[in-house]
């Protein structure tokens, strides 16, 4: 069982108040991911549950007890570091062994979970290696495989995969996915990229200065975002604002022609994907706006298009910034 | 061209190294060839630098005259019994301010520090009167508090910057790992923090080795170590350089092959702040 619920939590260092009031409640097996911008707080509320913040107010529960005042050994929770935080002293038998060694479980038990995790990690011929012996890759399996060994309620993934190459990181977010599947344990994953947020997600949570702006499943985000933040904030590229900030719309709902349309605009800049092309386009009083079309898309920078929003699918927002839904 | 600079600079710089080296290192080595004098060579002018009748005769009258272990013992016994509770002070202290950092913790290693900038002459007589009234002149315990007292804000700042660079994350890990504060300490932040321990206990042993102002105002006969030794050669009666310089010569020679062996180590430990 690993259900996580937060009931006003409210965390402040010193005059700086970091995490206003928080309520969130997590399904067991449930795979969570909280986004937002640098400093928005995401990482201090994955230490406030791992307890390794204290909270200034509020309450935490893991299965429905309070473990506000639990330490951190005690609330039945794994922690995947940004940095690996693996121990350097010790083999990498011995880092995943460490949790199990502390619980006091017998050696036998101990090689048998150890033996096992690293064979799912493809870590078996380096057991006896140091961490600093390793690749960057190599160190982030043998950080889950300590996470995993100890069976949790469930897991904290920090940034895991920031210190990573591009290639790597796919891999890793594919593996940590399929890792969700086989254990179906809760997983509260800390992410600065809104696309490894859009692809793991079963719901994200975006916060923004501390504050939950939006809580919903990747696709509702995306469609039905609550804020000008949210909405600027999922979905790559980023959506386009127009008319102060009153509408928005996603590049990929923009239709461009050479011949007639809604908006007038000139091509500045193209970005070749080859899959896609992203245009720039100077749309006048409309300001710089981004379309994305299909394929290859041949107009050259200064040719004159039109533009036509998709009217289905066209955001509004109030001068606050929160959505209005017509 | 470039290439040849290049080692010009290099053997410039090995020069000079050298030279520094040889300068530092001079007035031991005069020491010890003064040691090996008659007592009439070793005020020779011309000094004689080489070519003169080596003798060992100093070190067996210095023997002699002066029970050489028991100060030796003493020094051994003052070094280790101030660097032991140093540690035992330090180590938890340095703990605390590196990851459990408070408003003022940045003044009060400042504060600590500052305690070295006075002259020691300045607390001399307070801490000669509460050693006379508590009955601590010429004891190891009492010669050995004022030693820890001494170094302590040196080994705190130390450890504090050794520490410093084990990365919190690793602490909390095996906190997550369920480790209680004991097991924390003793299972991943010593081995870590192994080598900054063993350079701090080595450069401590090597400084209150080396301290002459409080043992020899502080020590008389039962807790007097090398420093006193050293002194009694300089005594009212005329100096003799020879003996005075072996003296000095068989006081140092102990420190002086710790620290052959160990100056790998002490060089890391001296340094290691300063590096990154």
């Amino acid at each position: 069982m690993g259900t996580i619920s937060l009931k006003k939590v409210h965390k402040a260092f010193g005059d700086a108040v970091i995490i206003p009031s928080a309520d969130l409640d997590i399904k067991n097996g449930e795979f969570v991911v909280f986004v937002g911008p640098s400093g928005c707080g995401k990482s201090t509320l994955l230490r406030l549950i791992a307890g390794l913040e204290d909270l200034t107010s509020g309450q935490i529960f893991i299965d429905g007890k309070d473990v506000s005042e639990t330490p951190p050994s005690k609330r039945g929770l794994s922690m995947v570091f940004q940095s690996y935080a693996l121990y350097p002293h010790m083999s990498v038998r011995n880092n995943i062994a460490f949790g199990l060694k502390m619980a006091g479980e017998s050696k036998d038990m101990i090689d048998g979970k150890v033996a096992k995790a690293a064979e799912t990690l493809n870590l078996t011929e380096y057991l006896d290696r140091r961490p600093g012996q390793l690749s960057g890759g190599q160190r982030q399996r043998v950080a889950i495989g300590r996470a995993i060994v100890r069976q949790p309620e469930g897991f904290l993934f920090d940034e895991p995969l920031s210190n990573l190459d591009a290639a790597l990181r796919v891999n890793m977010r594919i593996f940590i996915m399929q890792l969700h599947k086989d254990l179906g344990s809760t997983m509260i994953y800390v992410t600065h990229d809104q696309v490894e947020a859009m692809t793991m997600a079963d719901r994200i949570v975006v916060l923004n200065r501390g504050n939950v702006e939006q809580v919903g499943s990747p696709l509702d985000l995306y469609n039905k975002p609550n804020s000008i933040f949210v909405a600027g904030f999922i979905g790559s590229p980023k959506m386009n604002f127009v008319e102060d900030n009153t509408i928005g719309v996603r590049p990929e709902h923009i239709e461009l022609s050479d011949k007639k349309g809604d908006w007038p605009g000139t091509v500045m800049l193209s970005e070749h994907l080859g899959s896609d092309t992203f245009l720039h386009i100077d749309g006048g009083v409309r300001g710089r706006l981004t379309v994305r079309t299909s394929g290859e898309n041949k107009s050259m920078p200064g040719s004159k298009v039109w533009m036509t929003p998709d009217k289905s699918r066209v955001h509004h927002f109030d001068k606050d910034g929160r959505a209005v839904r017509k | 061209m470039a290439r040849a600079s290049t080692k010009q600079k290099k053997l410039i710089v090995t020069a000079l190294a050298w030279t520094i080296g040889f300068l530092v290192f001079f007035p031991i080595l005069w020491t010890i060839i003064t040691s090996f004098k008659t007592e009439g060579d070793a005020i020779a002018l011309p000094p004689k630098f080489i070519f003169f009748n080596w003798t060992t005769e100093n070190y067996a009258i210095v023997q002699e005259r002066s029970n050489y272990f028991k100060y030796a013992w003493n020094s051994i016994a003052l070094a280790l019994g101030s660097t032991f509770f140093a540690l035992l002070i330090a180590i938890p202290s340095a703990w605390a301010m590196a990851f459990a950092p408070g408003k003022r913790t940045k003044d009060l290693l400042m504060w600590m520090l500052s305690t070295k900038m006075m002259p020691p002459v300045g607390a001399l007589l307070p801490i000669y009167l509460i050693f006379r009234d508590f009955h601590l002149l010429d004891t190891r315990g009492g010669i050995i508090a004022v030693l820890m007292l001494l170094n302590l804000p040196i080994i705190i700042w130390m450890l504090y910057t050794y520490f410093k660079e084990i990365p919190g994350e690793i602490l909390e890990a095996s906190r997550m790992d369920g480790a209680s504060l004991v097991k924390e300490l003793f299972y991943v932040l010593t081995p870590m923090a192994l080598p900054g321990i063993a350079s701090t206990l080595l450069l401590n042993i090597i400084l209150a080795w080396n301290e002459a102002f409080w043992t020899l105002a502080l020590t008389t006969k039962d807790a007097a170590p090398l420093t006193q030794f050293i002194a009694s050669y300089s005594a009212p009666e005329g100096l003799f350089w020879a003996k005075l310089s072996a003296a000095s010569t068989m006081a140092i020679a102990p420190i002086l092959i710790l620290g052959w062996f160990a100056q790998k180590q002490l060089v890391r430990g001296l340094t290691f702040g300063a590096v990154k």
